[in-house]
């Protein structure tokens, strides 16, 4: 394929697409009906709707006006299985097979749509487009631009979404440098959690002279409570693809390698296919589009080890190895894999850079706050009503993720606290819910935006359960390399079983500090430094637990089990 | 170990494959200890002293390998692997009092396989379906808003 051929291909691909993107088509279609195949979804029956539907659709004689597409995650799990049925984008949710019948009849053939299928907010209002929908109003999506939209493996439909128009261009008019200058003028930052700038991580590995540079994407998302990663490969496999390419033209690599978590077979399967599918149209491999440029991509399925996703334990792996971190410097844009420069980016920074480079540095720039960039992708879960996979400019308040976007805490408890960044960050108590959201304000607060996990917990919920929980987590995932996460960590957990059984003692809370200020100082890699950052921070805010667990010997929230009061243990 | 290996089986042909690809190249451990642990099941001793041999890896290195991940087991695995997430969605939803049930039903704690080796029980950390936590699964197959009263109606369509 040629750059012509390309335009050529999109020409047609978009009159394909255009019902969806409110244009009128050329073709008979008059309905386009997508039903959402995200593992959510997939998970609560979305298969057997989907032959519902294409039953009733057939049975009615209207096969050739209303086309079925299969797309990834639309981003309300809790609502799945959901169709959304364009041109107005009407948005059905928990569809069942037998709801198919009145779909086809009411919506398909009269035009009327199932009000009771509709999202129903918690004032009972009813939002039955996705543009009245408040969980989607305040969103932006740019890395999930796609996600929900197209077929997961259709390079046709993903080329109608301006698909490898950002590779062409660099190809036809830009230098490496001006490649590297533009990500670097997008303010971007790493999504998988610790923000370094994307732009200057790729000026360095422009800079070295080298027979050989590798790309790399870092698609082993390990963070419990964590799956944006999984939904861009699942879900827009080739926003990823171009984008390595991109990156392998901007800092002179021929060679990528995604390494996808064992734990996310789907992905791995939509991604497998995509790069053969862009092997095949000649958009990877050798000489793309024709020019002098080559690349290629290949897969490394992880392990299981959730210490691969930093990113020299990464390398490692690749490598065959163990997955053992190792000190930088050097760092992988000097001595990477194989010992050579190498560019390492999460699934969610790739996912943003084909928008950067159309649409300019200085557009990604103009969203967020003034040192945080663009829009970050967080999946809110836990006890919240709308959960799902969720995208918004950075600056928005934590007040509008959870009221708004995920439409406050079910049952009519009170929110508690958020927690974001997984077994690296912390919690934010109510007191807070007004602050802007970007890397600076979470740190602050003692808590980090990490790769975008956000457990809302309500009254039920025991902070210092939570922050066993999570301890218990990197001591288990701690690859026992380095003493302080090793021990640390352990002796750590320790104390907070005993607090959690009653057995807590006087000093329990400043020895814990005292751990886990050493643990932050002196361990090897991020994981063992931010390990401490659970306790550290329900400590900061909920410090009170704590002490009747160990004075009172009681569980405020009711979670621990603790012995009677009276008894001796 | 050894004897439950399927040896000149059909299975054997892809890791024959794999062996020659990655001849010499101790880059292609994972690889290849990955697509034994999936057509046998587990990773036999014989098969890990050939990887060693074919790959130029110490055995040692192999067997540091196979400790550190996960994925790999040098016990024969139950006939159904169930897979019970832990994540923080799932956690903070229930999951612990699944898991007790599940325990109690299968008779042996997470991290083993009943005797009569029909299940195998491993506790993993988020499966990045936190949207219909809690999660489990049963040879990939997924059971969502799992509770303990589930638990059983769930196990015993797997004999």
């Amino acid at each position: 394929m040629n750059f012509a051929e390309l335009e050529l291909l999109r020409a047609t691909a978009k009159e394909a697409i255009k019902l969806r993107l409110g244009e009128e088509p050329s073709d008979n279609y008059k309905y386009h009906v997508l039903v959402c195949g995200g593992t959510g979804c997939i998970s609560i029956g979305c298969q057997n709707t989907l032959e519902a539907l294409r039953k009733a659709i057939d049975s009615h004689g209207l096969q050739d006006t209303v086309k079925v597409v299969v797309t990834g995650c639309m981003g309300t799990c809790e609502m799945g299985p959901v169709i959304t049925v364009f041109p107005e984008g009407y948005y059905y949710c928990r569809v069942q097979p037998e709801d198919a019948e009145e779909i086809v009849t009411s919506h398909l053939k009269l035009g009327k749509y199932v009000e009771r299928l509709c999202y129903h907010a918690a004032d009972g209002s009813v939002q039955p487009r996705k543009s009245d929908m408040t969980f989607f109003k305040k969103q932006k999506r740019n890395a999930l631009r796609n996600c929900g939209l197209i077929n997961q493996t259709s390079i046709e439909e993903y080329i109608a979404m301006d698909g490898y128009k950002a590779l062409a261009k660099v190809l036809q008019e830009m230098t490496p440098q001006q490649v590297v200058d533009e990500v670097k003028k997008s303010g971007l930052r790493g999504r998988g959690g610790a923000g370094f700038p994307t732009g200057v991580k790729w000026q360095f590995v422009l800079d070295q002279k080298a027979d050989q540079k590798y790309i790399v994407c870092n698609g082993d998302e390990g963070d419990p409570g964590a799956f944006m990663d999984r939904s861009v490969l699942e879900d827009d496999p080739y926003s990823v693809i171009e984008a390595m390419t991109i990156g392998g033209f901007a800092v002179g690599a021929n060679k990528g390698y995604a390494y996808i978590r064992l734990e996310y077979p789907r992905a791995i399967e939509h991604f497998t296919k995509a790069l053969n599918r862009a092997r095949e149209v000649g958009l990877l491999g050798n000489n793309i589009l024709g020019t002098d440029f080559s690349f290629d991509i290949e897969i490394r399925v992880g392990a299981g080890a959730f210490v691969c996703g930093e990113e020299t334990a990464l390398l490692a792996s690749i490598e065959g190895r163990r997955g053992e971190p190792r000190p930088r410097p050097p760092f992988p844009a000097v001595s990477g894999l194989f010992g050579k420069p190498t560019v390492i980016n999460n699934v969610e920074t790739w996912a943003n850079i084909c928008p950067i480079i159309i649409n300019g540095g200085d557009w990604y720039a103009s969203m967020g706050t003034e040192k945080s960039k663009g829009t970050k992708v967080f999946t809110l879960a836990g006890k919240i009503t709308n959960t799902g996979l969720v995208e918004v400019p950075m600056g928005i308040t934590l007040r509008e993720m959870v009221e708004d976007i995920g439409g406050g805490v079910p049952g009519g408890k009170a929110f508690k606290a958020a927690q974001t960044g997984g077994p690296s960050g912390g919690c934010i108590p109510a007191a807070y819910l007004d602050t802007p959201i970007d890397y600076e304000n979470l740190a602050a607060l003692g808590s980090i935006v990490g790769s975008g996990g956000m457990i809302i917990v309500d009254e039920g919920t025991c902070m210092v359960d939570l922050a066993k929980f999570y301890l218990g987590f990197t001591q288990d995932e701690s690859c026992g390399k380095c003493t302080p996460c090793r021990i640390g960590t352990k002796r750590m957990l320790e104390i907070l079983e005993r607090i959690t059984k009653g057995l807590g003692k006087e000093g329990d809370l400043e020895l814990l500090i005292e751990l886990a200020n050493s643990i932050k100082a002196s361990a090897l890699c991020g994981l063992g430094q931010t390990a401490p950052n659970p306790v550290l921070s329900t400590l900061r805010y909920f410090r009170d637990e704590y002490e009747a667990h160990i004075k009172d010997k009681t569980c405020p929230a009711g979670v621990c089990k603790m012995p009677r009061k009276g008894l001796k243990s | 170990m050894g004897a439950e290996c399927k040896c000149h089986c059909e299975q054997d042909n892809k890791l024959d494959a794999l062996f020659a690809q990655y001849k010499g190249n101790p880059n292609g451990l994972i690889v290849v200890m990955a697509a034994i642990q999936e057509t046998h099941g587990y990773l036999p001793k014989d098969l890990l002293i050939k990887t060693a041999e074919e790959l130029g890896v110490p055995l040692s290195d192999v067997y540091g390998v196979a400790t550190f991940y996960a994925a790999f087991s040098l016990r024969p695995r139950g006939r159904h692997t169930v897979n019970l997430c832990l994540g923080t969605a799932c956690y903070v939803k229930g999951a612990p009092e699944v898991q007790a049930m599940l325990e109690k039903e299968m008779g042996i704690k997470a991290g083993n396989t009943t005797e009569d080796r029909r299940f195998s029980l491993d506790l993993v950390r988020c499966l990045g379906a936190c949207g219909i936590a809690p999660v489990m699964t049963v040879n990939g197959e997924v059971y969502p808003r799992m509770t303990a009263e589930k638990v059983a109606e769930v196990l015993a369509k797997y004999e």
